[in-house]
């Protein structure tokens, strides 16, 4: 057994949320600048060029890329050979969104309940997601979860009979339908397989994803290219004022499903796609 | 009048608005904003709501004025905000044709709006700008004074009077009936899709 000690993962969730927020990954700086060279629309390619203004600025003044700061979304692995000692994971987890929002001057956008909705205060609790594994390793995986996008995020029990046409159908029917609300060029996670809430929690796990990467199964990763060829087609383009970059990446994970199942969830994620991990 | 053309072509828009000044402003006209603007959103709304249906004064008075929906995020010491871009527009709909029927001017949000904010757009002369979702820490360098004037408990749902100057966005929804979003789609659309 390996001790992980509490401190060392709160002190680690920490720096992925301020960082996160901040300093947007290589993947997305890249994408900005493979839009630009496509893009035709003037009212497009002006807002690519103030995001990656607004990127720069994030990065060097330190003020956060987009103001609201997310739900932190926090994939777990852990290695069955880790001990965490010291206290619980969910709390360590939690303490570290708690400092890093308060530290980073990040956004408090969570209410402790939906129906009395007052604010938590310090953007707590996580949702959390832990997958146990072999090894002697944690890895931690923290998306700040924008809310305007989540909202137009859908799920659909399709029938096996309409297979991957209607799964295509569906997913083309999701970035219309979330159009300019939800901050084009969007990114797509789509869960395909498992049971309900399996769905979803693959949708939100393939956005994990280097965005640009191939998906490594050729048939899924072929899909992919389709479905963003598609997408970028339906003239929605940069916030929704029209263009060829209304989506940046599809990425699909799939997962066995039972005989009568094809259930289909798409988690729709916007250009802030705000995500860091680091391994403990 | 208090829009008049710059030289690079962008309206520069002075608040508060005129009926004329709104019907001047067509859908896809980029725009610069100075003057003040008010933020209200999802919970200021809630708030409000029971203020006009009783006929009560609001925290602000709505004449002519301008609505950003927006939660800013932290300043940290020394700047004015922090990150402050819009959030979906579509989620004050329900509220929207009352204010503008208080007077309300304009709207800056994000998204589509519902066709009763449009109609109610064209019936009192309202406009409905469109300000770069998720630039955040761009649009804060246009925010050069912020107080609080209602709601403070709410935190970053507070009603706050920004002082801005040349704040960029583009009109989306113009009093005659114009949509930036449908021309948009219009304009560069793919057989394929």
């Amino acid at each position: 057994m390996r001790d992980v000690h509490v401190s060392a993962i709160t002190d680690a969730v920490k720096k992925l949320c301020i960082e996160a927020n901040l300093d947007l990954e290589p993947d997305m700086l890249r994408a900005f600048d493979g839009a630009l060279r496509r893009e035709r629309s003037p009212a497009g390619k002006q807002v690519l060029q103030i995001l990656k203004q607004n990127a720069e600025m994030a990065r060097t003044r330190r003020i956060p890329y987009c103001q609201d700061t997310g739900f932190v979304v926090c994939f777990v692995e852990l290695g069955q050979d880790v001990h965490v000692t010291g206290g619980g994971l969910d709390d360590a987890i939690n303490d570290g969104v708690r400092q890093g929002y308060r530290e980073g001057y990040l956004r408090a956008s969570i209410v402790r309940s939906p129906f009395d909705r007052v604010n938590t205060g310090d953007n707590t609790p996580a949702v959390i997601h832990v997958d146990v594994g072999p090894g002697a390793t944690l890895r931690i995986m923290v998306m700040a979860k924008g809310g305007g996008c989540e909202n137009r995020s859908k799920y659909k029990m399709l029938t096996p009979a309409e297979g991957v046409a209607g799964v295509k159908e569906w997913i083309i029917e999701c970035v219309k339908t979330a159009g300019p609300d939800a901050c084009p060029p969007l990114i797509l996670g789509v869960g395909v397989g498992g049971t309900f809430e399996k769905s979803a929690i693959l949708s939100k796990k393939a956005l994990f994803r280097e965005l640009g990467s191939p998906n490594p199964d050729p048939q899924l990763d072929a899909l992919e290219k389709d479905l963003l060829d598609r997408a970028n087609r339906l003239g929605i383009g940069p916030q929704g004022y029209g263009g060829d970059t209304t989506a940046f990446g599809i990425h699909i994970l799939t997962y066995p499903c039972h005989i009568t199942s094809l259930p289909v969830a798409v988690t729709i994620e916007c250009h802030a796609h705000r995500h860091k991990e680091v391994t403990l | 009048m208090s829009v008049t053309a710059a030289a690079d072509g962008i309206k520069e828009i002075g608040t508060p608005l005129s009926d004329g000044d709104v019907e001047s402003l067509r859908a896809g006209d980029r725009v610069r904003i100075t003057g003040v603007l008010y933020t209200a959103r999802d919970a200021a709304h809630g708030r409000l709501l029971p203020l006009i249906e009783k006929g009560e004064k609001l925290p602000f008075d709505p004449r002519g004025q301008i609505i950003y929906y927006t939660g800013p995020s932290p300043a940290r010491p020394g700047d004015v905000v922090g990150s402050i871009g819009p959030t979906t527009a579509s989620r004050m709909d329900t509220f929207t044709p009352s204010l503008l029927g208080l007077g309300l001017k304009g709207t800056i949000g994000k998204g589509y709006r519902s066709q009763a904010v449009r109609d109610a757009l064209r019936a009192y002369k309202g406009v409905y700008f469109g300000a770069i979702g998720g630039a955040g820490a761009v649009l804060s360098q246009f925010i050069k004074k912020l107080s609080i004037v209602a709601y403070e408990d709410l935190g970053t749902e507070a009603i706050r009077r920004l002082e801005v100057e040349g704040f960029p966005a583009i009109v989306v929804n113009d009093c005659h009936g114009g949509d930036l979003y449908q021309d948009g789609v219009k304009a560069y659309a793919r057989e394929g899709a």
